[in-house]
Order: structure tokens, then C-alpha cells, then sequence
């Protein structure tokens, strides 16, 4: 009889795998999975900083592709998917929500901006930016779909994030963490932290270094991680759209130049 | 440098022109001695029972006496904001709601001058600005925003939009009416019905607002205007009747505003502070650049939130550019607000003053090099004369805090990368200005500048297709243009 070989689920930070810098973990769906620390969480908020320059430099269309890639690669691994979600439709649904925004990469200038006209001679436009560093605290459930949900959106406009994952279902996200490493994501655009959402979330909601939280995962805690988010006057989603571009949106901020004309 | 150039610099800084006084006359405006709150569509007593004066900034003279909105008070303009919502102004047709914006666009106008007079008197500005930018714009967005009111479905393809309900919006004085017509156009526009408290100091001419509204014949209760301090701005941010709060006002309010709306399901947009960086390449038309410079700072006695307060100046032409703004800065005149030549009006309040003050004083304990014009100050009222700061570190108080006063600090840079990075060394992100000739450079800058407005070889420049609003924590939402309209509305 072969005995198989466990995995050990760890964190995913800057584009490694690191155990949490506590050095603990939690039981949970049959696993040991990392605990991760207030310092891990800062850790994160760093790596995912310095990764938003260049991330929010790629063109659009290239920033599409990376979206697209990561549904392929799901898709070659449903099966393993399937079996931590338990069902394969909860794949399908997150793999098809990579698609959807994928292909809104290149068009979110277009059905977000706009050009004004106003008195006087300029070209006056306004277009829609990234905001920066966004916190993302992933829904309980589902686990995969749930997840992706939220993360697609926020990357798709330029953003680096930090997810906290599932507190009771975190496999799917150290999972799929898996797959961001395997794929044209550039290191620190999406860095994963698992444990205990009470610890983690209050840090990321104050963090000074975050300007958007996704907070439509938090539950009861929303109004104490909202009054923290205040501090640095940080966009705060309280209750996620469905699949839609206005909630790429919510992530944006939108830029207007006044640029002269004159020969 | 032509030798035009040279001799100008060299040439002593002018004392000032004479020019005879041309003072605006006062008598079109007709004040009450008392103003009551406008709930219901007209005017009642405050339940408070309290009143205060409105003082004139540039004489220290009492204009009128008006209304401390209390708690009742508030909850009763909710009511009637609510009321007037639900029975009636949401099932008018969109294309009346239009023509009622129009209405009030088309009085705007032809009350222009007795408004620029009021808005003056009340809040110091000169009436150069009040005419020609603070009363044109006012109308111009009721004008812009009406036309919108049947045709949000185009706006919003697909979104199904819908009003929000009641609106409690709280505004600044430093842009009285204009904030008011900012924040009430989109409201209405969109369906809602309105709370709206002017700021303590300078509550005159939203209260000559709602004559506009009688005549406009614009239904009770669709706008109330509760005049009032700071708690009553409190009351409406915690009233639960309030659907959407807008507030434009400093970052450390905004932010009680957004811990005060932690957990509820309120919308809110926040529009606050600014340090905004004027950057000038080598190549820029300078002479233009530095007319740009000082209406950056210097307009409005620089209490503009977008004010280019941080002037970064390429090293190559800083002696020259710093000779041409102190020499136009002497030319500057500061005095009478009513008066037509007047560039530079009074300070809006004592506190106000006493903030200037203290930052200034900062300026000079840390190291910076103070220069202001001579000019003489009027003896009565609150006045501070136009100020430049050279020798400025990016860590002094100076270049980090948001002055809100004609106080100018000049840094340096040498490459556009470094003018970036210290462009964007501040919480804040409102606006920014570029100034080169090169329109490549342009879009790179904007690119780079992390500021929701950027202007390029103009600044302070606004117009209501244009949307406004912040980065970082100069705040969120936008007002002014198509997305001026989506913080009043919610979508099915």
C-alpha cells in the first residue's frame, strides 16, 4: 500500500510560500493550514504595494490574457478543484467568472470614462485608474466561486490585492494560490492569507498602506472594520454586486484631465 | 533669456498701481433681519429656539441673524424631505423635474448680480470671482443637470437607475453657492428630495436660494435648508431618515462622517482636502505659468480645496520663475471684497485667520523663507496678505498640511520622475497642475499623478460636465458630469 503524500498548506505572499511567520496553524477540512499573523498580513499589504506599479502599467489587453490564462489553468485542474468544493459546478461558475472579466480588461476605459465637453479650449476626459492596495476578505461560502468572485474585479482594473481567505473553507484558496503561482500573475498582484478572520481583518481594515476594502465577506464584523477603514478615508464595499463592471468600478478611482488645445 | 526678460526682473517690485475705488453697490441685496429654517417650503422657527449672527469677514459687520438648527429641528426638514418624496416628487415625470432645474438655472441667472453681491459680503470673496466664476457655474450646473433628469436610462444603460430618497448634504464656505448647486442639481436631477446646511459662517445665500425655489415654484419640501454648526451637520449624518449623505469639507470630518455611517446602509461621498502640487517644466510659456501659479493659490484667498498650494518648480528656471511671481504678486490687490479691482479678498472667519496664522509661523520656526508683497490691510476685518514660502523641506508643515489660506510653498525638481514622486508625497490627491509645452509630457504627468483632477497649462478651471472629486484621502465620488449623478442613485 502507497501512503500519499499531504500536502502542507501555507501562505502565499510576494509570489512564495511561506509558513505563517508565527509559525502556527489551525485544523480545518481535514488540514493543518497556516495561521497567518498580524505581521504576515503586513507582509502581504508590502508585497502587494510594491507589485502595483507594474501590474497597473501592463496594458490592458495583457492584463486580460493574465485573467484568461488563469482560467485555462483551472480549467486543467477541475477535477482536483471539484473534489475540494465538492461539485464541479462551483468550478465551472469560478472559472467562467475568469473568463467574464477577463475580457473586461481592455474595456472597462470605454464603458467607464468619458470624454466632457466643456467650456473653453481643452480636451477635457476622464479615465478610470486603479485605486492601488485592496483588501479583500472572501465570503464563507462558496469557497471557490465565492472567492474568485471578488478577486477577479479586483485585479481586473490594475489593483494588487491581499485576500483573506475562508476562515472555515480556506483549502479552495490555497489552492487557487497555487495557481496564480503557475500563472502570468506577477508576484505580489494577489498574495493569500488564511486564519482566523478576527485577527486578520481589523489589521487590514487600518492598514494605512490600503485604499479599498471588500468587506462583503466580513459578516457581523462590517462596523468596526468600516469605522477602521475611515482612518485613511478607504472605499469600502459593504455588500458585493453580482458579476457586473460597476463592481470592477468600486475599485477604480477616475481620473479627469483638462489638457489645452492650441496650435 | 531675452534681454526684455532680464530688464523685467531686475526691475524693482511695483508698489502698485492706482486705481480709484469701484465698489459694487450693495443695494441690490435686501437682507431680513432674522432667517428662520426653510422646512416644507417655508421659512419656521427653530425649535432650538437658538440664533447667531452672520458676520461680514471684510468689515466685521453683523449681516443678519440666523438659525442654530437643533436635533428637532433636523428631524423635522427629514420629515418633510421624506414626505415631499414619497408624495409626489418621485412620480413627477422626469421631463418636468427637468423643467423645474431649468427654472432655477434661468433665476440663477437673471439674479446673478444680487447673488455675486450677497455671496461677497457674506464670505469675503471678491466679487470679481463671485461674478464671474462663483454665480456662472452655479447656474451653469442647474442647467447641465436638468438636462440629464429624463434621460438617466441613457446614462445608466441597463441599470435600471432609481432615486436614492432623501439627500442630507453638508457644504463648506468657501464656495457657498456653488457647493449648494454642486450638491442640489444631481440630487434633484436624480429624483431625491433634499437636506442641505449651508456652513456656519456663510449660510446668506443659500437662504436667498430658497426665494429662487418659491419662484421657481418648486414643490414644498423637495429642498430644505437648515442653517446651523457642526452638530446639526452631526444630526444629519446620523438621522435615519437620511438615504445619501454628500458632504465637501475638511479630511478630519469626512472622516467622522464615514466612522458615523460604519454599518448602515447609507450612501456617502466625501469631497476634502487638498495639497495640491503646480508643477512647471523648463519649457513651459512662463509668464503664463506664473498668471497659473497665482490663480492657483491666490484665488479665493487660496480657500480652494484643489489650491495648487505645493508650487515644484523645475531647478533650470526657478530663480527666474520665483523674480516673476514675487514681481506679480506685488501687483496683487488685496482689500474691499465689493470692490471690482479687487484680487485678494478677506479671510472668511477669525478661526480661519488664527489656522493661517499658525501655520505660517510653523513655516518660518522650521527654516523656510517667508515673502509677502507690502500691501497695506484694510484696520477692521480679517485679512492676510499674499504669501510665498521658498527654502520649503517636503517634511516642513508647510508643504504637508493643508493651509486653506494665499500661502504658497515652493520646492524644487530636476527630473519628471522626481517632480512624480514628490508631486504625489502627500495623503492627499485631489487635483494637480502641469505646465509644458511638450503634450506628450502632459498625458505622462497625468498619468503619473495620483490626483483626481489634473489641469494642464491652466488651473482651477471647472465646468459641470466635468466631474470633480478625489484620491486617496482627499475622499471619494465625483461631482459634476455623468458620474456626478451616480452617488444619487441606486439601481434595481
Amino acid at each position: 500500500m502507497r501512503l500519499p503524500v499531504k500536502k502542507t498548506y501555507k501562505l502565499y505572499i510576494g509570489g512564495s510560500f511561506p509558513r505563517s511567520e508565527s509559525g502556527r496553524s489551525y485544523e480545518v477540512e481535514g488540514a493543518n493550514v497556516a495561521l497567518a499573523s498580524k505581521k504576515d498580513l503586513r507582509d502581504a499589504v508590502r508585497a502587494a504595494r510594491e507589485a502595483f506599479p507594474k501590474w497597473a502599467g501592463m496594458t490592458a489587453y495583457n492584463r486580460g490574457q493574465v485573467l484568461y490564462r488563469m482560467a485555462e489553468i483551472m480549467e486543467g485542474r477541475r477535477a482536483q478543484f471539484a473534489e475540494l468544493v465538492g461539485g464541479e459546478a462551483e468550478v465551472d461558475e469560478a472559472i467562467d467568472s475568469w473568463v467574464w472579466y477577463a475580457g473586461w480588461a481592455d474595456k472597462l476605459a470605454q464603458v467607464l470614462g468619458s470624454s466632457n465637453p466643456v467650456a473653453g479650449p481643452y480636451f477635457n476626459f476622464s479615465i478610470p485608474e486603479p485605486t492601488g492596495v485592496v483588501g479583500v476578505v472572501a465570503p464563507e461560502e462558496p469557497p471557490l466561486a465565492g472567492l474568485v468572485a471578488r478577486l477577479a474585479p479586483a485585479i481586473v482594473g490594475g489593483n494588487a490585492v491581499v485576500l483573506v481567505a475562508s476562515e472555515r473553507r480556506p483549502l479552495a484558496a490555497v489552492t487557487l494560490a497555487e495557481v496564480l503561482a503557475t500563472s502570468d500573475v506577477p508576484s505580489g498582484v494577489v498574495n493569500v492569507l488564511t486564519g482566523r478572520k478576527s485577527d486578520l481583518c481589523p489589521v487590514l481594515a487600518a492598514h494605512m498602506d490600503v485604499n479599498a476594502v471588500d468587506l462583503s465577506g466580513a459578516d457581523d464584523d462590517r462596523a468596526e472594520l468600516e469605522r477602521l477603514a475611515a482612518d485613511n478615508v478607504k472605499r469600502v464595499v459593504r455588500n458585493a454586486e453580482g458579476q457586473s463592471p460597476w463592481h470592477v468600478a468600486a475599485f477604480l478611482e477616475l481620473k479627469t484631465v483638462w489638457h489645452p488645445i492650441g496650435v | 533669456m531675452t534681454e526684455l526678460e532680464r530688464k523685467q526682473d531686475r526691475s524693482p517690485v511695483p508698489s502698485g498701481f492706482d486705481y480709484a475705488p469701484a465698489p459694487e453697490s450693495r443695494d441690490v441685496v435686501r437682507l431680513e433681519k432674522r432667517y428662520g429654517l426653510f422646512i416644507g417650503g417655508e421659512f419656521v422657527e427653530p425649535r432650538s429656539g437658538e440664533f447667531h449672527s452672520s458676520i461680514s469677514p471684510a468689515t466685521e459687520e453683523p449681516l443678519a441673524e440666523v438659525a442654530y438648527a437643533g436635533p428637532e429641528d433636523v428631524a423635522l426638514a427629514v420629515t418633510a424631505a421624506r414626505d415631499a418624496f414619497e408624495n409626489g416628487w418621485s412620480e413627477i415625470a422626469p421631463s418636468e423635474r427637468a423643467k423645474y432645474l431649468f427654472r432655477i438655472a434661468r433665476i440663477l441667472q437673471e439674479r446673478s448680480r444680487e447673488f455675486a453681491v450677497l455671496e461677497s459680503l457674506d464670505g469675503g470673496k471678491p466679487i470679481r470671482e463671485s461674478r464671474d466664476v462663483d454665480l456662472p457655474l452655479s447656474a451653469a450646473h442647474f442647467f447641465y443637470y436638468a438636462g440629464w433628469a429624463d434621460k438617466l436610462e441613457y446614462a445608466f444603460p441597463s441599470r435600471k437607475p432609481r432615486p436614492v430618497g432623501v439627500a442630507g448634504q453638508i457644504i463648506p464656505w468657501n464656495f457657498p453657492l456653488l457647493m449648494l448647486s454642486w450638491k442640489i442639481a444631481p440630487a434633484l436631477a436624480s429624483g431625491n428630495t433634499v437636506v442641505l446646511k449651508p456652513a456656519e459662517t456663510t449660510p446668506l445665500t443659500a437662504l436667498l436660494f430658497c426665494d429662487v425655489l418659491r419662484q421657481a415654484e418648486l414643490p414644498p419640501g423637495v429642498v430644505n435648508i437648515v442653517t446651523g454648526d457642526g452638530r446639526a451637520g452631526a444630526e444629519i449624518v446620523k438621522h435615519p431618515g437620511v438615504d445619501k449623505v454628500a458632504f465637501t469639507g475638511s479630511t478630519d470630518v469626512g472622516k467622522e462622517i464615514q466612522r458615523a455611517l460604519a454599518g448602515t446602509e447609507k450612501k456617502l461621498t466625501l469631497e476634502l482636502g487638498g495639497k495640491a502640487a503646480n508643477v512647471i517644466f523648463d519649457d513651459a510659456a512662463l509668464d503664463q505659468a506664473v498668471e497659473g501659479i497665482i490663480n492657483g493659490i491666490y484665488f479665493n484667498q487660496g480657500h480652494v480645496c484643489c489650491a495648487g498650494s505645493r508650487l515644484l518648480v523645475q531647478e533650470t528656471i526657478y530663480e527666474q520663475t520665483i523674480a516673476k511671481l514675487k514681481r506679480r504678486m506685488g501687483t496683487l490687490r488685496v482689500g474691499d471684497p465689493l470692490d471690482k479691482n479687487t484680487d485678494v479678498g478677506a479671510i472668511n472667519s477669525k478661526q480661519q485667520l488664527d489656522k493661517i496664522r499658525e501655520l505660517v509661523a510653523a513655516g518660518e520656526e522650521e527654516g523656510a523663507e517667508i515673502y509677502q508683497p507690502p500691501c497695506r490691510l484694510p484696520e477692521k476685518g480679517w485679512w492676510f496678505p499674499p504669501t510665498v514660502f521658498t527654502n520649503v523641506a517636503q517634511s516642513y508643515r508647510i508643504a504637508q498640511e493643508e493651509i486653506f489660506g494665499p500661502v504658497l510653498s515652493v520646492l524644487t525638481f530636476r527630473t519628471p520622475d522626481e517632480a512624480v514622486e514628490k508631486a504625489n508625497n502627500t495623503p492627499y490627491g485631489l487635483s494637480a497642475g502641469v505646465w509644458t509645452e511638450k503634450g506628450s509630457r502632459i498625458l505622462w504627468m497625468a498619468q503619473h499623478l495620483r490626483a483626481g483632477v489634473i489641469w494642464a497649462n491652466t488651473y482651477n478651471r471647472f465646468d459641470p460636465a466635468s466631474p470633480f472629486g478625489g484620491y486617496k484621502e482627499s475622499g471619494f465620488g465625483r461631482e459634476g458630469g455623468l458620474h456626478g449623478l451616480e452617488p444619487y442613485l441606486r439601481f434595481e
